[in-house]
């Protein structure tokens, strides 16, 4: 597998070592000369000089028979160019883009640039499973499938708690997939009961969270996400 | 007819200029509020005084096109002094907000060409600028 990464900075220069360690072949492309001077010096022929925004560096690179192309300098317009031009000029068939700013997320999806990942945004995820005030979590979005898994947990005293899993009136499109009790996660039949101080993961159709977080929370209260 | 230019530098300004004079609505972006300036330079009256708009805020952030009217604009142009930031912002004109004519500036004429392919009117001033040099030397 060939892969192409754009931007030796933290991100670009530890994936390359990662990718090579596990004998990936890789080009890593920097456009600042000291920056570029100073990987050079550890990944040798493995690093390039150049804006990889410039279709010509680009090819240099050997992007037309590149498997991946990834995208993590600190400017989202560089990564938003790079990874369109990978996959609509050069035909590269999977694209990774980093988002610097996480506003800016709205304009890689526009333009057809995805999967495009925002730190910020894995560390916010991080940090509302570790705060479990949040009350629910969304641990997987699947965009494409219009689904998502989230994680709730089950308050004494809520709905759900002492109830059968059938018994639970969730909305159609959702759907109890696992209950962890204990440190550890069971799959649950119909008639499995559930306990306040669950964690429930679900998978749902995108929206029905409203309907869904009120069987775990205590009666009465407005406990949403 | 609704001109939005993104970007007050020198050419931008001189655009926005010469469309007001030809009777249009011009609104003008720009980040440095100092740019400003500009549309004013050598002028009788100031910029909005002649009827012209300017709003300061970044092209990138939906809220700054929305304030300079990209919703109602006929035409926009991307004239800040980033290729990739002009070729990002032309494309959400286009996409999102249906502006009929979108006219980029690109200073890389391998991208410019490419993008050209890809419906933005792209114009490039280093390939003219080639286009140029080359025929004045090579004229006999």
């Amino acid at each position: 597998m060939y892969v192409i990464i754009a931007g030796a900075g933290k991100v670009g220069w530890n994936l390359a070592r990662e990718l090579i360690a596990k004998e990936r072949e890789v080009t890593l492309i920097e456009s600042n000369h000291g920056r570029y001077r100073v990987v050079e010096e550890e990944l040798e022929h493995a690093v390039q000089y150049g804006d990889a925004t410039e279709l010509w560096v680009l090819e240099r690179a050997g992007i037309q028979r590149a498997d991946l192309v990834i995208a993590v300098t600190g400017d989202d317009e560089d990564n938003i160019l790079i990874c369109q031009m990978a996959k609509e000029k050069f035909g590269v068939t999977r694209i990774v883009a980093r988002v610097n700013n996480p506003r800016n997320l709205q304009h890689f999806r526009l333009l057809g640039v995805q999967p495009a990942v925002s730190a910020t945004d894995l560390i916010l995820r991080l940090i509302e499973h570790e705060v479990p005030e949040y009350g629910l979590i969304q641990l997987l979005a699947l965009e494409e499938e219009h689904l998502e898994i989230i994680e709730v947990e089950v308050v004494a005293g809520s709905p759900a708690a002492g109830r059968r899993v059938q018994d639970v009136p969730l909305p159609d499109g959702s759907l109890i997939i696992s209950v962890l009790r204990d440190g550890s996660g069971f799959v649950p039949k119909a008639d499995s009961v559930i306990q306040g101080g669950d964690q429930v993961l679900l998978i749902l159709d995108p929206g029905l969270e409203g309907q869904i977080t009120p069987q775990f929370a205590p009666i009465g209260s407005n406990a949403a996400a | 007819m609704l001109i939005l230019i993104v970007g007050c530098g020198r050419v931008g300004s001189a655009v926005a200029k010469r469309a007001l004079d030809a009777g249009h609505t011009v609104s003008v972006l720009d980040s440095d509020p100092l740019s400003h300036e500009r549309l004013d330079k050598e002028q009788s009256t100031t910029w909005e005084d002649a009827g012209g708009r300017f709003t300061v805020g970044t092209a990138l952030e939906i809220d700054a096109l929305l304030e300079a009217g990209v919703e109602d604009a006929d035409v926009f142009i991307a004239a800040t002094s980033g290729d990739n930031t002009n070729l990002v912002i032309a494309q959400i004109a286009q996409r999102r907000f249906n502006v009929p004519r979108v006219v980029v500036r690109v200073a890389d004429p391998g991208r410019a060409a490419w993008y050209g392919e890809q419906g933005l009117l792209t114009i490039c001033p280093t390939q003219q600028a080639i286009d140029q040099a080359s025929a004045m030397a090579l004229s006999s």
